[in-house]
C-alpha cells in the first residue's frame, strides 16, 4: 500500500495526522481518503478548483509531482507521497 | 460599543479591552497567521478571524467567547468551473471585507473576497455561497482588474441601515455598485468619479475606490477614499463629488471613517502620492472635516512627527462616539479619546495591522 506523509507545518491544524497508508489509485482518490479521515485537510491541500494550492508541493517517491491541476502522477503500490508546503516569507 | 479593538494583523489576531483606563490586550490568536479582517458581529457578540495561509490557503474561523475558543467553518469557495477571466481559475484568494446582514436579518453575513466575488450566508456563517448576479456582471470579466491586489477584490460592503437588501459595495479596480434588492441585481455608481490612471478617467468601471463608508443615521451620505482623491455623495452614490484638497495634505491615503452621529465629520490618514506611499514628510498626521468636506483640519497631537513611514490601510481606521484608534502598516497603534484631537499610543511594536473594529 502507498503511504501518505505530511509536513509537520499541517499538524498545526490537523494534531491527529500522521503516516497513513492508503487504498486509492490516484493522488484525487488519496486526498479524498484523507479528507475523511481528517476532515477540512483537503481545503488546506487543493484550492477551490481542485487544483494543488500554489504553495503546496506533493512529492511521489522524492520527485514533485507535474500535473498540479489534474493530480494524475502515477505511483507505484509501495510508493511514498508527501505533502509539504513551499518554505517562505518571513 | 467601543470597549474592545480587535485587531487583524500580519501575525495574528489581537483583541484589547479597556480596563482600568487603558487598553490591555485580552486576546492574541493565530500567532504568525496573517489576519487579513477581524470582525465582530454587533448582533451577537461573535468574532470572526478570516486568515490569509500563504500556503494553505484563505480560511475563516469564529468565536463565540471572546476568543477563548475557535470553530473552523468553510471558507467561501467558488462553485467548480468558475473563472476570473477566461483561463484563470476562480478560487478564493482572500477575504477583503465582512458585514452583517442587518438587525431584520439576524443570520446572514456578507462577505467580499479578492478575485472579486461576493459571498453572502443566511445561516450564521456556517455556509457561503456567491452571488452569482454580481459574479455574472456584464461588466465583471472585461471590465474590473486588481488595485491594490493582483486581482479584482470587494473590500467594501456597506449595509443600509433603514433596509437591508439595500447595499453598496466598492471593488478594487471596478468602483461602487448598489443593489436595491438584496443582491439580486445590480447598478454601477461612479458617476463624478475621476480615475486619472485610465485611458478614459470617467469611464463607467475601473475606478479605484480604497474604501467606502456611510453615515449611520444618514445611510444615503457616502464617503471615499478614492484612489483619485476624497469624494463625497449625499444621494446614496448616484452622483459623487470631490472633496479633497487640491494640494493635500488631505487627498491620497487608504482609510476613512465617518462619526456614527454626524453625516458630516470624518477622518482621513493621507499619505504621500501612489508613487511614494509614505507618511508625508515623514510626520503622521489625521485630517477631518466637520462640514461635509469643505474643509479639513490637520490633528497631529500625540502622533510621531519626524522619521516617520507608516500609512494606515483601508480598514485601519475606526470611530465610535468620542473614541478612534488606528493601525499602520508598521506596527504602531494609536488612540484617541476626544476625535482625533489628540493621540496616545497603546503599541508600537505589532505587526503590521490590516484591520481595527471597535466592539462592546
Amino acid at each position: 500500500m502507498p503511504t501518505v506523509k505530511f509536513t509537520y507545518a499541517l499538524k498545526r491544524f490537523f494534531p491527529g495526522l500522521k503516516n497513513t497508508p492508503v487504498k486509492g489509485s490516484t493522488l484525487a482518490e488519496v486526498i479524498d481518503e484523507m479528507e475523511a479521515l481528517y476532515p477540512g485537510v483537503r481545503s488546506y491541500v487543493l484550492d477551490d478548483q481542485h487544483s494543488l494550492r500554489q504553495h503546496v508541493n506533493i512529492f511521489i517517491d522524492g520527485a514533485i509531482i507535474k500535473d498540479r491541476r489534474a493530480l494524475s502522477d502515477p505511483f507505484a503500490e509501495n510508493s511514498e507521497v508527501y505533502i509539504m508546503q513551499a518554505l517562505s516569507g518571513g | 460599543m467601543n470597549s474592545t479593538l480587535l485587531l487583524g494583523t500580519r501575525k495574528g489576531f489581537i483583541a484589547y479591552r479597556w480596563k482600568n483606563g487603558r487598553w490591555q490586550i485580552e486576546n492574541c490568536s493565530f500567532e504568525g497567521v496573517p489576519v487579513s479582517i477581524a470582525y465582530a458581529d454587533p448582533r451577537n457578540g461573535t468574532w470572526w478571524a478570516s486568515l490569509d495561509h500563504g500556503h494553505w490557503g484563505v480560511k475563516l474561523h469564529r468565536s463565540k467567547d471572546r476568543g477563548t475558543s475557535w470553530e473552523e467553518v468553510a471558507a467561501p469557495a467558488f462553485p467548480e468551473g468558475e473563472e476570473v477571466k477566461d483561463g484563470v481559475p476562480a478560487t478564493t484568494r482572500y477575504i477583503w471585507s465582512m458585514a452583517h446582514g442587518g438587525k431584520n436579518s439576524f443570520s446572514k453575513l456578507w462577505i467580499g473576497t479578492d478575485p472579486g466575488g461576493m459571498f453572502v450566508s443566511e445561516d450564521g456563517g456556517s455556509s457561503f455561497q456567491l452571488v452569482e448576479s454580481l459574479w455574472r456582471h456584464p461588466t465583471r470579466k472585461e471590465g474590473w482588474f486588481g488595485g491594490g491586489r493582483d486581482l479584482p477584490g470587494i473590500h467594501s460592503i456597506v449595509v443600509d441601515t433603514r433596509n437591508e437588501d439595500h447595499i453598496h459595495i466598492g471593488i478594487s479596480c471596478a468602483g461602487v455598485f448598489e443593489t436595491v434588492d438584496g443582491g439580486k441585481t445590480w447598478e454601477v455608481r461612479n458617476k463624478g468619479l475621476h480615475a486619472d490612471f485610465l485611458p478614459n478617467p470617467d469611464s463607467e468601471v475601473g475606478h479605484d475606490p480604497h474604501i467606502l463608508v456611510a453615515a449611520p443615521t444618514h445611510p444615503d451620505i457616502l464617503w471615499q477614499q478614492n484612489h483619485c482623491g476624497i469624494f463625497r455623495s449625499t444621494d446614496g452614490a448616484r452622483n459623487w463629488q470631490d472633496v479633497s484638497q487640491p494640494e493635500g495634505p488631505a487627498r491620497f491615503g487608504f482609510a476613512i471613517a465617518v462619526a456614527d452621529d454626524n453625516p458630516d465629520q470624518a477622518w482621513v490618514v493621507p499619505a504621500n502620492s501612489d508613487l511614494n506611499r509614505t507618511a508625508i514628510k515623514g510626520a503622521l498626521c489625521i485630517c477631518r472635516t466637520d462640514n461635509g468636506g469643505k474643509s479639513w483640519k490637520e490633528l497631529r497631537k500625540g502622533l510621531p512627527q519626524e522619521n516617520c513611514f507608516d500609512i494606515v490601510y483601508r480598514h485601519a481606521l475606526a470611530a465610535s462616539g468620542d473614541r478612534m484608534a488606528f493601525g499602520t502598516t508598521t506596527g504602531n497603534l494609536f488612540f484617541s479619546p476626544d476625535r482625533g484631537e489628540s493621540w496616545q499610543t497603546i503599541n508600537n511594536y505589532l505587526p503590521m495591522v490590516h484591520s481595527v473594529q471597535f466592539a462592546d
